[in-house]
């Protein structure tokens, strides 16, 4: 298989993202021009400069019209995407493709979601007509299922995994109580989330992600014309997709340790990238850490730990913020929130930040000198899953 | 010659203690215990499980399906096209309900054995009263099948030696239709209306097979009428009574008289002759001679007598849940959209009958089916029933946030016997006595009602077992 990559050819050169918190004021309209705005100044553009748009929702609006009419665009090309939660980051992948492809000079990619006007709490994805025979669980139930088997695969007491997830919730909170644009701002002890009541296998609701509004935005250009627009650009390294094909959910050799999409497209990144040892590679990684225990898995399909050692190495602090590998440094879904269209685009502006030195001073990371972060987003369950990658430098190789 | 080809009882796996009726009401309740149908069951699911269990210990083929109950899950349209997709029946086998009162079962067992074709007889019921009342109490939720044919179908459980019939128009037992309780007259005009139309169908039908009462080996009298049905059954005159089982079933309506056929006919020995009476609106009487082939040879379900024994303990409160009784706070997510008509046609296969597809070439099975085959040129798809066959337990997961009737919602990833997994709903199982490693069967259930359609599918269940018995 083919996947020669786009390294170095295209460049993000302004970024926008709005809080992610409970909008009740703000609809999607509101969130867009925020992130578009914020955008369009970081890259000192105006909105008829940027050739093309690629918004992402996965279940707030339809059509490119919903984002041309409140941004006011005339006479450009909008494409909405949509691809479960790694909806914003499939936004930036496209914006990209059309960039390196030279169909057009730049691009910008929007994503956005509205989930607190349904009326009920977590995530509900809309209705689509059907025999009545699919599955009802719920995302939280579906990634539950990887402590029991974790800790049966790997000889650890279930009760140990269980706090190596809560340990996982604790870090993100630490790191998200220093981002003013996080949901949650407020720090939580491992010991706290391990008390609360269970509501899907061993998971409680702080094992999972806030659910927020918010939107983010990305303005890419090729990577000659980067440093037209700022001289802190962020190179687009690799971009890596899988969209599985559910067989996880058929096969019973599927054991619930490891995401296979992940897996995959974390090879294929790294090849893109030309990285070997990404523990030592990477400054940071931004992983989707919908669940608790989900963050865990991703440190070993990541290739951030061998198999069967993330649990120790979550508990021996080797991805917290001052640690070797820095993950979630802004507090990934679990305290920044996740809107889900918007969560790809909002783990790049954390890069964004950190990469170029403008991170606040109480969630800097001192890793930034190695240049490089990596993005991780992916949507649906154990066994049927879509998963992207992106590694994203601070130089030209 | 015709009579009984096989037949099947079917008792839902929960009990209620009457006394905990009086407990938390002060009043009504009783002794011993009645069957409860699960949130997800209803007359058409537990038809189904009795049909099939009927079905698998006889390879006839039925020309037709019966289906009668007092509480159709639906009317305007017909139960038993639902129950003959979920026993995968070809479509020649014609399925037409017979429903509205406890004598619709005895009239489709007449019809049957009095027609020259073979017929699948499935009578099920729910039964339930206003909190406190007799009928609360004393009413049980079951079904039951039987098979009927001629000798030359196969070999027959039990010859039919006559029928007879005594119809009377007298007003005992009523109930609007909609409505969840029945009303009842005063006891005793029934009673005696009900002693009268009985003894003269008892002594039309000895009289057609040329009997006397004392060839009579085992006499079962089926009928909402706990009192009549009592002094009958003494009057009589019949060496031996069948137990109804009210005490630990309840009277199961509609599926009474077939459950009280099939149990007289476990215990049977060759040349017993079994009476069969049912009091609904007059009298009917069927009479059969046991042949001494046992029924469901070979092909081992749960008699009548162990599933009665069996079942876990039900809370009241669940109970008056479950039947609408009590208004819970339902769970704060969306309900489900109702199932889309010509989607669930279009995978009937799937959605009734639980049927998978196997790739000819690498035998992976896909649950659903697959529409392409993986194997590579000359490969193919088949199909691939997983109803009858067993699983195991890989993992599985509570989840207290996903919508169900009846929350929290137990959920398996499940191996099946020979291959192909599917994550499943589990049922009749307490969260906490899930197992990793425990095994599993088939049972078809009703997933949620919207917009008044029912969404019928298959979810996942520990085999019973004898081991069960007496826990309650």
């Amino acid at each position: 298989m083919a996947s020669h990559g786009i390294r170095d050819r295209v460049a993000i050169v302004g970024m926008g993202c709005t809080a992610f918190t409970e909008h009740w004021d703000f609809g999607i309209d509101e969130l867009l021009v925020a992130a578009a705005t914020e955008a369009w100044v970081d890259a000192g553009v105006d909105r008829n400069d940027i050739d093309a748009y690629w918004f992402g929702t996965a279940q707030s609006a339809m059509s490119g019209i919903a984002l041309a009419r409140p941004l006011k665009l005339h006479d450009k090309p909008v494409t909405r995407v949509e691809n479960y939660c790694a909806t914003g980051s499939e936004a930036l992948r496209q914006a990209c493709y059309a960039v390196a492809s030279g169909a057009y000079d730049s691009a910008m990619a929007v994503g956005v979601e509205k989930v607190k006007d349904g009326g009920y709490a977590g995530l509900n994805a809309f209705p689509i007509p059907s025999d009545g025979t699919q599955r009802t669980l719920t995302a939280a139930a579906m990634f539950s299922m990887v402590i029991p088997a974790y800790a049966k695969k790997y000889g650890v007491n279930e009760d140990t995994i269980r706090e190596v997830a809560a340990r996982i919730a604790s870090k993100n909170h630490y790191n998200g109580a220093r981002n003013l644009k996080a949901q949650f701002r407020k720090e939580m002890s491992a010991e706290s989330i391990c008390a609360m009541p269970s509501v899907a296998g061993r998971l409680s609701v702080f094992d999972c992600a806030g659910v927020a509004d918010g939107a983010a935005a990305a303005i890419v250009v090729r990577a000659e014309d980067a440093y037209k627009y700022t001289d802190k650009p962020l190179f687009v390294k690799a971009l890596s997709f899988v969209a599985g094909n559910g067989g996880g959910l058929g096969d019973p050799a599927y054991d619930y340790t490891t995401f296979p999409e992940c897996v995959a497209t974390a090879r294929d990144a790294y090849k893109q990238a030309g990285i070997t040892d990404p523990l030592k590679q990477l400054a940071m990684a931004e992983v989707h850490d919908c669940f608790t225990p989900t963050e865990m898995v991703l440190m070993e399909d990541l290739g951030f730990a061998e198999r069967g050692s993330a649990w120790q190495a979550c508990l021996d602090g080797t991805f917290d913020l001052n640690g070797t590998l820095p993950v979630n440094p802004d507090g990934g879904l679990k305290s920044f929130g996740h809107p889900t269209g918007a969560s790809g685009l909002r783990m790049m502006y954390e890069a964004w930040l950190q990469l170029r030195g403008l991170a606040p001073e109480n969630r800097r990371i001192a890793t930034a000198d190695r240049g490089l972060a990596l993005t991780h987003n992916l949507g649906g369950y154990p066994g049927e899953m879509v998963s992207f990658v992106a590694i994203l430098g601070n130089a030209l190789d | 010659m015709r009579g009984i080809l096989s037949g099947s009882g079917y008792v839902p796996h929960y009990r209620l203690n009457r006394s905990e009726i009086t407990t938390f009401l002060g009043a009504g309740g009783g002794k011993g215990t009645r069957a409860v149908a699960s949130f997800d069951e209803d007359t058409t699911t537990m038809g189904f499980e009795a049909a099939r269990r009927c079905m698998r210990s006889s390879g006839v083929m039925p020309d037709s399906l019966l289906f009668a109950t007092v509480t159709p899950s639906y009317v305007d349209r017909t139960n038993s096209t639902a129950i003959h997709a979920a026993l995968r029946l070809p479509e020649m086998v014609a399925a037409i309900d017979m429903n509205g009162s406890v004598r619709s079962a005895s009239g489709a067992l007449r019809l049957a054995l009095a027609s020259s074709s073979t017929s699948l007889v499935v009578g099920a019921d729910t039964r339930s009263g206003l909190p406190t009342s007799t009928d609360e109490a004393s009413g049980g939720d079951a079904a039951a099948a039987v098979l009927i044919g001629s000798d030359a179908d196969g070999a027959l459980v039990a010859e039919h030696l006559a029928s007879a019939a005594a119809t009377d128009e007298f007003v005992d037992r009523w109930r609007q239709p909609g409505e969840s309780r029945s009303k009842v007259w005063e006891e005793r005009f029934g009673e005696v209306k009900y002693l009268d139309c009985g003894q003269r169908a008892w002594a039309d039908a000895l009289s057609r097979a040329s009997l006397a009462a004392s060839d009579i080996t085992t006499l079962a009298v089926a009928g909402l009428h706990a009192r009549a049905t009592k002094t009958l059954a003494s009057r009589l005159k019949v060496r031996s009574a069948l137990n109804d089982r009210v005490d630990t079933i309840g009277n199961p309506g509609a599926a009474q008289p077939l459950i009280l056929l099939i149990d007289a006919l476990e215990q049977a020995s060759a040349g017993d002759v079994i009476a069969l009476v049912v009091l609904s609106d007059g009298a009917e009487v069927h009479l059969f001679r046991a042949t001494g082939v046992a029924l469901g040879a070979g092909k081992q379900s749960m008699t009548v007598a162990a599933q009665a024994n069996a079942g876990k303990p039900l809370a009241y409160g669940k109970f008056l849940s479950w039947r609408g009784a009590l208004t819970v706070e339902p769970p704060r997510r969306p309900e489900p959209a109702r199932a889309s008509s010509s989607a669930s046609d279009r995978n009937a296969a799937w959605k009734f009958g639980f049927v998978a597809s196997r790739d000819t070439k690498t035998g992976e099975i896909s649950m659903p089916p697959s529409r392409m085959a993986d194997g590579g040129p000359g490969g193919g798809l088949e199909a691939a029933p997983m109803a009858d066959i067993l699983g195991t337990i890989a993992t599985f997961t509570i989840d207290r946030l996903a919508y169900s009737p009846s929350p929290p919602i137990a959920f398996g990833i499940v191996d099946f016997d020979g291959g192909g997994r599917l994550p499943i709903e589990l049922t009749d199982v307490r969260p906490e006595d899930v197992l990793i490693g425990g095994r599993v069967e088939m049972t078809f259930r009703r997933l949620s009602s919207s917009d008044g359609i029912h969404n019928y599918f298959w979810k996942a269940r520990p085999v019973p077992s004898a081991s069960d018995e007496g826990e309650i």
